[in-house]
């Protein structure tokens, strides 16, 4: 059984065509790596496997259950993890009450009215747990929207892993890092947990072969090229991709 | 037969009306992303001053230019001094817009009085106009030949020139478009003025058919967003086919059911909120 | 610990003061009180969750309106009449909640405007049924079916201090319960809650209902206390006035909002009583509130706190 599994997915819009029957498996525990140019479809892809898109065409499983149809909050309760190229966290809220509420989401008590959050010390206890893990209790009070770029890339980061996912996808999580904030990012993911499966996708070359333990190279919405870091690192279709693109 | 001729001619006049105003809205929404609730102001103003001014000078087109000019005035000042305090910040904006729309109107009860008045028709449409048995009111027709040509007028300017293109370029992404050399400030000023006015042009053109009264801001601006609920905020044909579809229905509602108060535009309205919540044209 | 204590001397000061005052003052203060609750209820679904509503009046209007529906019509009994007001506004919110949830921003706006108009077109039309313009006069002060009489000014008032001092109870334990927090959540970043799990429509929702009857409540409390309800109530420009309660007073504050209503009620009946462009001053409050106060006074005061404490 894979992890997560995409069949012959395929999406337009409106009259042009963003991914054209891609399909491919993930092993649980595996840490595969998207890459493409802009434009290729990368994104897309992440939002149809968390259901922030309808798939035109094709299959989304998770764990052998399909959940082509399910709403994001079900996929994000069977284990679907996310974070988003473009920051999204919670501006005026602290770290604190960030993690908290990333905490609170995988919870029971998640909809309770009646009494008030402190009554419930899990949670400040697993969140307090995730802050000293990741370094981030001395700006447990600062409001997200205060912490630099970088901070907010990683906090983006440990949010996705509050909730307890057990397939991760990052969405070019060191965009518009500088290169010691970007080892810092490659050297936490590398930290993640090993049973969690990660899908990664990534603009950069040498973080992208750094992390990734099998490779798909996706092209004008198509897959063109697929396999283990070697074999991709050696392929010249993708360098060609990537010098052509860089030329233009 | 006659009255159902003669209702679908006033509904689709109505219509014509409620599409002047939908558009405005529409574009500037689109634009700028503000949902200009001042809206009903600039129609319950543009008909005050050209009753004034017909009043003072008798004739029609200068009261319609006088009025015309009065809002696009107005709405210049609160787009360039007011609106652009905040950017990007959508409700505060449009509560910035609401807060005209009280003071307008209670300025112009303070001016011009509670009593309902009637803008004179121009002395040009004021016959009637015989089909056999059917008799139009010659005014009504006008009115349905300035929506259409309105409503041409903006296709083209979208779809065919330069600043249509320039506007497309400035809605979908503001940034790039500057930086391709598109002045989207001076654009973001000229789509509101434009806004304005066309709501003025309605209130000018209205006010022959329904009269200029306090409160009058309040009824097309709820009419306006029931339009652009229907059709779709930020798209053109939204705006002319929902307020073809909403005057009719309106309209018709009010000659047939008039016990059924606002129920008529309700219920299109909860349809289309339940199946189509994005309205018929508007983005998904 | 702070608020806290606070709030303990403003219960006792709202408990006490009202001994001192001439019937007319008690009457604004009652009426200070029931559209701080009107304020607050906004506030959960507006200052929150992030929930842009224009047609708040609906609900309050639907309280007011079922209440004196059936006090002056049908049977004067309290707990019937206020329970019936509750639920009738309950069920408006319910399904007003449905159609406009779908929404955000704009159209949220524009949405739960209309469909409070065609409330307000229902009570203006249908005159054999609330007197239409003319309004619904007549509203006796509750008594029957309680064991004593609230009809003289200080003993209303005290049963207004107590159910405004009841849901602003049930508000602060909402608002500090999980469901709270994820409300404000979603008001920072819906998208961000979807992806860790929260069904944030849901959320919204109930909020939404819960706001809805809270409004109600004070829609009851009003046309106890003013004896006659109108249109009005369910108008546009009530509905704004809520809003501008919620901002002025500090949105997503817990108090903020009660002290805003508080201050539009005393600054209604100031100027009222001097010109006729009250609604020329609304607007104006609109207008600076949003340009240069957007967090109002609770968020000016807490500026200066910190400022004092850094």
């Amino acid at each position: 059984m894979s992890a997560l599994s995409v069949e012959t997915l395929s999406h337009d819009f409106g009259g042009l065509r963003a991914l054209d029957t891609v399909g491919f498996n993930v092993a649980e525990g595996e840490r595969l790596v998207i890459l493409g140019p802009n434009g290729a479809g990368k994104t897309t892809l992440f939002n149809l496997i968390t259901g922030l898109l309808r798939p035109t065409a094709g299959r989304i499983t998770l764990f052998d259950r399909d959940i082509t149809r399910l709403a994001p909050h079900r996929r994000a309760r069977l284990g679907l993890g996310r974070t988003f190229q473009v920051t999204t966290l919670f501006p005026r809220l602290t770290v604190l009450d960030s993690v908290l509420l990333a905490v609170q989401g995988a919870d029971r008590a998640r909809f309770t009215l009646h009494r008030p959050r402190s009554a419930f010390p899990r949670l400040f206890a697993r969140a307090e747990r995730l802050l000293e893990a990741w370094s981030l209790v001395e700006r447990r009070d600062v409001p997200t929207r205060e912490l630099s770029y970088g901070e907010q890339r990683q906090l983006e980061l440990v949010l996705a892993l509050a909730a307890g996912p057990r397939v991760l996808l990052l969405d070019e999580p060191t965009a518009g890092l500088s290169p010691a904030e970007t080892t810092a990012v490659a050297r936490m993911i590398g930290r993640f947990p090993r049973d969690v499966t990660i899908l990664l996708i990534e603009h950069d070359m040498d973080v992208a072969l750094e992390l990734a333990e099998r490779l798909i190279v996706l092209h004008d919405g198509r897959i063109v090229a697929s396999g283990l870091r070697d074999e991709i690192k050696r392929d010249p279709r993708v360098a060609e991709i990537y010098l052509g693109i860089d030329e233009a | 037969m006659t009255f159902w001729a003669i209702q679908t001619l006033n509904g689709v006049s109505f219509g014509m009306l409620l599409f002047l105003l939908a558009a405005g809205l529409s574009l500037i929404f689109g634009l700028m992303k503000i949902l200009n609730l001042a809206h009903g102001s600039y129609y319950l103003l543009g008909a005050y001053v050209a009753l004034s001014v017909t009043a003072a000078t008798g004739s029609f087109l200068v009261a319609a230019a006088a009025g015309t000019a009065a809002v696009v005035g107005l709405g210049i000042v609160m787009e360039r001094v007011f609106l652009r305090r905040l950017p990007h910040d959508e409700l505060p904006q449009a509560l910035l817009t609401f807060g005209f729309l009280l003071i307008v109107g209670d300025v112009s009860l303070a001016i011009w009085g509670g009593t309902p008045q009637t803008l004179p028709k121009p002395a040009l449409f004021e016959a009637s106009l015989r089909f056999g048995p059917l008799v139009f009111p010659s005014y009504r027709l006008f009115v349905i030949g300035v929506g259409a040509v309105v409503g041409l007028a903006l296709w083209l300017l979208q779809e065919r020139t330069r600043l249509g293109a320039m506007l497309r370029a400035a809605i979908d992404d503001a940034d790039i478009a500057r930086a391709t050399g598109i002045n989207v400030s001076l654009l973001s000023t000229g789509v509101f003025a434009f806004g304005a006015g066309l709501a003025a042009l309605g209130g000018i053109i209205g006010g022959p058919l329904l009269g200029v009264y306090p409160g009058a801001d309040f009824e097309i601006l709820l009419l306006a967003f029931v339009v652009v609920i229907v059709g779709g905020l930020g798209s053109l044909k939204g705006a002319f086919v929902g307020g073809l579809l909403v005057g009719l229905l309106d309209n018709f509602g009010k000659a047939l059911f008039p016990q059924l108060a606002l129920f008529t535009i309700f219920a299109p309205m909860a349809i289309i909120l339940a199946v189509r919540p994005s309205g018929l044209f508007g983005a998904r | 610990m702070r608020a806290v204590g606070a709030g303990a001397v403003g219960v006792v000061l709202l408990a006490v003061v009202p001994l001192a005052l001439s019937s007319y003052q008690l009457g604004l203060l009652t009426k200070m009180l029931i559209f701080a609750l009107f304020a607050m209820s906004l506030n959960l679904i507006l200052g929150y969750a992030g929930l842009p509503s224009l047609g708040h009046a609906a609900y309050f209007g639907v309280g007011a309106y079922t209440v004196g529906l059936l006090a002056v019509k049908v049977v004067d009994n309290f707990w019937l009449d206020f329970g019936a007001g509750l639920l009738a506004a309950g069920v408006t919110s319910a399904l007003f909640g449905l159609l406009a949830l779908r929404a955000r921003g704009a159209y949220l706006l524009m949405i739960t405007l209309a469909l409070a108009q065609v409330l307000w077109g229902i009570a203006f039309g249908w005159r054999w049924l609330t007197g239409g313009d003319d309004g619904l006069p007549g509203v006796p002060r509750p008594g029957a079916g309680l064991p004593w009489s609230l009809g003289g000014g200080l003993a209303f008032y005290y049963f207004v201090l107590l159910v405004f001092l009841g849901l602003t109870l049930a508000l602060w334990v909402v608002v500090r319960s999980p469901f709270g927090r994820a409300l404000v959540g979603i008001r920072e970043s819906e998208r961000r809650m979807e992806v860790l799990g929260y069904d944030t429509w849901r959320y919204k929702y109930v909020a939404f209902v819960l706001a809805g009857v809270v409004a109600g409540a004070s829609g009851n409390l009003f046309v106890y206390y003013n004896g006659f309800v109108s249109p009005a109530y369910l108008s546009i420009v009530f509905s704004a006035m809520a809003l501008i309660m919620v901002i002025l007073g500090g949105a997503g504050t817990l108090l903020g909002p009660a002290l805003g209503g508080a201050v539009i009620v005393l600054l209604e009946n100031v100027i009222s009583a001097h010109t006729e462009r009250w609604l020329t001053v609304l607007g104006l409050i609109y207008v600076l509130v949003t340009l240069f106060a957007p967090a109002g006074i609770m968020g000016f005061v807490r500026a200066r706190l910190r400022g004092r404490l850094a």
